[in-house]
């Protein structure tokens, strides 16, 4: 798998030399591959956000680099937009950046602004509606009559429509029911597998996090303290509370199975319920 | 970037500077204006340099933040200075080109110039970085309110006036999140000539604006909600005390506006 994105060293200082200084994030290295599905889980104030922003050049680094592809993407700050094609970053609360007099227009402002020709831009739109579940007959409607879901939809959609080669959203799921959360969940999966994509998402859900990410990175204070597979990070449950986390629900269920005795130390840990039921059934089984 | 703005904004503070009543501090910031605009003289000049380094030291708020702000307004200082230098009559010319000349008296109504806009950008910024912003609303009420009696809505005025100071902060960060959030989508602000940018300004606009929208109509279903139907019957939860220390800045401000005057008679 090649390598798509490098930090080396990165520290972020907010308002530095003023009372407000602030040390976001504190030399953070990382790498991430084509074709994976990270989840990037913190507390808030850990630097999740700092941490994103740096990836397609939205902050700049006061040390360290970032590099896209090889590419040190401080060298030009001409490819400055060309990074931000390749790097789409869907924001919290994306719903609150939409615009256009039509959902259409809208979805295609980002494909406009990497100069593409008119077809091809129709063809982006159309692909992004429609993995997204936009009807037709939202397209064409105001994106300000929408109910906040659907908003929400456009809004993700208007960064899918860049096809970026990594996919950052921070905390797309915060204030949906479970339904539409599931649904958007879904959506942003079958991205990742359309092609050989990268996906990171900032979620404060465990649960979201554990159905969906294949590597999971754990910030604490601006530094990275966990990374590894979800039942690597998941095992750490201590670690995870101490750093003001959950765990996901059935891995807390197992963790208290296990306190009380229920169940011995030898039984493996899950993370999703289906794995949770199904270790269960064995251990009574084999009782 | 928007975030360096440092002009302006609050630093709290546990200072002498910052405790004083907030009525007080208004009332001292303008007679200070008045200060530097009666000084006359070279010691008017420095009492009033001697007053503002003695607040900046007593509010221990670092001298640096002070010189930032200045900085913002370096080009309205620069452009004063130079229509000063080049546009004063005066005898002792120190250079002539064409029409331009360069006078003695020119040289030193800049400097003298350069000084009071220092001072009065410091000055007032000395009242905005000591005293909240609700304070500073509350002290204005307080101040206006004699003019109740002429119906003038000071109470309304007043309730605008914190509530536009408190959305401030709040519609940067929106402004500096939405700016982001289309600059990943690849908006441009910084290239182009004046009507591309204006057009680029749209994607930040509009969102901007939907949102100054809702929040006002949040606001008023928060304040509805909590019975507030303005300011006739309304008490204060902070009741503002005039103590010693507020008269005493009061006399000493007053005592060397005085000396400023005088020295400005004599000439000194």
């Amino acid at each position: 798998m090649a390598e798509l994105l490098r930090c080396e060293n990165l520290t972020h200082i907010y308002s530095p030399k003023t009372p407000f200084e602030f040390k976001a994030l504190d030399s953070i290295n990382l790498t991430i591959d084509d074709g994976c599905f990270i989840g990037l889980i913190g507390h808030t104030g850990s630097g999740k956000s700092t941490l994103i922003q740096h990836f397609n050049g939205l902050l700049q680094p006061t040390s360290g680099n970032v590099y896209i592809r090889g590419e040190n993407i401080a060298d030009d700050k001409k490819k400055l937009r060309d990074i931000r094609f390749k790097v789409g970053l869907v924001f919290q609360f994306p719903e609150y950046q939409l615009f256009e007099e039509t959902v259409e227009k809208d979805i295609a402002f980002g494909p406009t602004n990497m100069g593409l020709g008119k077809e091809e831009i129709d063809r982006r739109v159309k692909m992004a509606a429609e993995m997204i579940g936009i009807s037709d007959e939202m397209l064409k409607k105001s994106p300000f009559e929408l109910s906040g879901g659907q908003k929400r939809r456009v809004a993700i959609a208007g960064v899918i429509a860049m096809e970026p080669e990594l996919l950052i959203l921070d905390e797309p799921t915060a204030g949906l029911d479970p339904r539409g959360r599931d649904e958007i969940l879904g959506y942003i999966r079958a991205y990742q597998q359309s092609g050989s994509r990268s996906v990171v998402i900032v979620s404060h859900s465990m649960d979201d996090v554990a159905k969906n990410a294949d590597r999971i990175i754990v910030m604490r204070g601006g530094r990275i303290i966990m990374d590894g597979a979800p039942a690597a990070v998941f095992d750490r449950a201590d670690e995870l509370i101490e750093a003001g986390l959950d765990v996901p629900f059935a891995a807390g269920v197992m963790r208290r199975l296990r306190q009380m005795g229920a169940i011995g130390t030898s039984v493996p840990s899950a993370y999703t319920l289906a794995e949770a039921a199904e270790i269960l059934k064995k251990e009574k089984n084999n009782r | 970037m928007l975030k360096d703005i440092t002009l302006g904004q609050y630093f709290p503070g546990n200072s002498v500077i910052h405790k004083l009543d907030p009525r007080m501090k208004l009332v001292l910031t303008i007679l200070y204006i008045v200060m530097v605009f009666t000084a006359k003289s070279p010691a008017g000049y420095a009492i009033a340099f001697g007053l503002l380094a003695f607040v900046v030291l007593a509010s221990r708020i670092s001298p640096k933040l002070i010189l930032r702000s200045l900085r913002t307004l370096i080009i309205f200082i620069a452009i004063t200075a130079i229509l000063n230098i080049f546009f004063t009559p005066g005898e002792n010319v120190l250079f002539s080109w064409k029409f331009i000349k360069i006078t003695e008296e020119g040289l030193w109504f800049a400097f003298y110039m350069i000084l009071r806009i220092v001072f009065l950008i410091a000055g007032t910024s000395m009242l905005t970085y000591t005293t909240s912003p609700i304070m500073l609303t509350d002290g204005i009420e307080r101040l206006l309110s004699p003019l109740r009696v002429v119906r003038f809505p000071v109470h309304e005025l007043a309730m605008m006036m914190t509530i536009a100071l408190r959305f401030i902060p709040t519609l940067i960060d929106e402004t500096d999140k939405i700016m982001s959030a289309q600059k990943a989508r690849g908006a441009d602000f910084e290239s182009g000539n004046l009507l591309k940018r204006a057009k680029a300004m749209i994607p930040l606009l509009i969102p901007l604006f939907v949102s100054a929208f809702r929040r006002a109509d949040e606001l008023a279903t928060a304040m509805e909600c909590r019975c507030y139907r303005g300011g006739s019957g309304r008490t204060k939860y902070r009741v503002m005390h005039l103590r010693l220390s507020d008269w005493f800045a009061f006399f000493l401000c007053a005592a060397l506006e005085a000396a400023i005057i005088l020295a400005g008679i004599y000439g000194i």
